[in-house]
């Protein structure tokens, strides 16, 4: 069982964000050059919920959540997590966020004990409570046994879960996944599957983008849709049948292919 | 609440060197290319003994030059096709320890080549290379080089052409590094009085503060995206 963020976030910074938001973006524009790849993106999310950001490739996704990890900024609007400012207040943001990628985001030279304690040390964890941490991680993500190999012997699905623990290290409240099924078999990703379950059941706030409709489906609590930079459709998921979800995301996809 | 400076560094450096003690995939590259130019340009200037005895601080350094290139590109590299320099970045962390982690980790590597080329140069250019000066001159050059290398090979990485792109951009914006290194090297071998190359090392040094400040201010507008 993962264990719930210990320090939620003090959100709600008095006249900062509004509606009780967690994450709130306004009027996000992010470009590079002349190319917009984030057209005025206004989105809203709770504490708590999953949410799972859909569309075609070069829809803006990765970008999307780039700018909420704070590791790019934004060209116009603002973003908000749990009232702080980005990229203004990024180190407050940043203790608060974990990214799990597509890349394993992991040093395969090193073994899974040495990445998670490098990692540790750079958000400020030490002594017995680092070592403690990194236990414990090991045994959710169920890799404890294989803690002192290297992580270049690991399988993609391990990496994954190896990321994970890498992402909870420092606790975050928001856990941000971008395409974490890539290359995946059905296994690993059924293992996956268990910890955003229980990670979302520990109180985190997720957002995950991917291209899997029926596991976005089951596991998200509310669906984001993107094309072209841009929010086409946006609602919690119990509102929404699979046909209908299937049919808006092809519409998305064929908005960006018609491009 | 941001992590420390000095902590950031020492992990990112403790970490760079683990990893390469384990995999020697830089030091490796590093040594076998500066070990096989310093062996052709022996083979080239054989039949010259004087010009190979005065050629070789120019040999030394271009050679640290280029097996250092390797190093650069290849450490930042590895950062960037894993995705860790995101993860490094995501932490509340000073985006200047990143540089100053990278840098160490950088800089010991080409001075560790820099080093065995000394001896082995020593022997084949028939000119007493370890002398306590030169190892001086040594250390500064190469930290101004590797300043200026992690600076550029961050940016490049991030590119497309970055294998090729480094290399062209590096060489004419380190030249004002390798200049005095060479010049203060040439006069210390050549057995010269002390005054008419103390300079040389003087404005290594002050070089290599101008280079470690802008590069302090500049790396976070590199690594924006």
């Amino acid at each position: 069982m993962l264990t719930p963020p210990p320090n939620p976030l003090p959100i709600h910074r008095e006249g900062e964000s509004s509606e009780h938001a967690l994450i709130e973006t306004r009027d996000l524009v992010k470009a590079y050059g002349l190319l917009p790849v984030l057209r005025k993106i206004n989105v809203q999310i709770q504490r708590g919920e999953f949410v799972a950001l859909l569309g075609p490739n070069g829809s803006g996704k990765s970008t999307l959540l780039r700018q909420l990890a704070g590791l790019s900024k934004p060209t116009a609007g603002q973003i908000l997590v749990g009232g702080w400012s980005l990229p203004d207040e990024a180190d407050a943001v940043r203790a608060q966020i974990g990214l799990v990628s597509h890349k394993p985001l992991l040093y395969e030279n090193l073994t899974a004990r040495e990445n998670l304690r490098f990692f540790a040390k750079l958000y400020g964890l030490a002594g017995d409570e680092r070592e403690q941490r990194i236990d414990s991680l090991l045994k959710q993500v169920g890799l404890y046994k294989r803690g002192f190999d290297l992580v270049r012997t690991y399988s993609r699905g391990m990496l994954q879960r190896l990321s994970i623990a890498r992402a909870l290290l420092h606790e975050p409240d928001v856990l941000l996944f971008d395409e974490p099924y890539t290359g995946l078999d059905q296994d690993a990703a059924t293992v996956l599957d268990d910890l955003l379950i229980t990670a979302h059941e520990s109180g985190r706030t997720i957002v995950m983008a991917t291209h899997q409709l029926e596991r976005a489906r089951r596991l998200a609590s509310r669906v984001v849709i993107l094309s072209r930079g841009g929010v086409v459709y946006d609602d919690v998921m119990e509102h929404i049948a699979r046909a209908q979800l299937a049919a808006i995301y092809s519409d998305a996809t064929s908005m960006a292919a018609a491009r | 609440m941001k992590t420390s400076f000095l902590t950031v560094v020492v992990a990112i450096v403790a970490k760079d060197l683990r990893a390469e003690l384990r995999s020697r995939e830089l030091i490796s590259a590093m040594v076998l290319f500066a070990l096989l130019s310093i062996l052709i340009f022996s083979f080239a200037l054989e039949l010259n003994r004087i010009a190979r005895e005065e050629a070789v601080t120019g040999v030394l350094w271009v050679t640290v030059s280029f097996a250092s290139i390797l190093g650069l590109s290849r450490s930042l590299a590895m950062e960037r096709d894993q995705g860790n320099l995101d993860a490094m970045l995501m932490a509340p962390v000073a985006r200047q320890a990143v540089f100053f982690g990278k840098l160490v980790g950088n800089f010991i590597f080409a001075l560790v080549v820099g080093l065995l080329l000394l001896p082995l140069m020593t022997v084949l250019y028939n000119k007493i290379l370890v002398v306590p000066w030169l190892l001086l001159i040594l250390i500064l050059g190469t930290l101004g080089y590797t300043t200026v290398g992690t600076l550029l090979a961050t940016m490049t990485v991030q590119t497309r052409s970055r294998e090729t792109l480094l290399p062209i951009l590096i060489l004419p914006v380190a030249l004002p590094v390798l200049l005095p290194a060479v010049r203060a090297s040439t006069g210390i071998l050549s057995g010269v009085p002390r005054a008419e190359w103390i300079d040389w090392p003087q404005i290594l040094i002050v070089i290599n503060v101008i280079y470690i400040v802008l590069s302090y201010l500049l790396f976070e507008y590199v690594i924006e995206d």
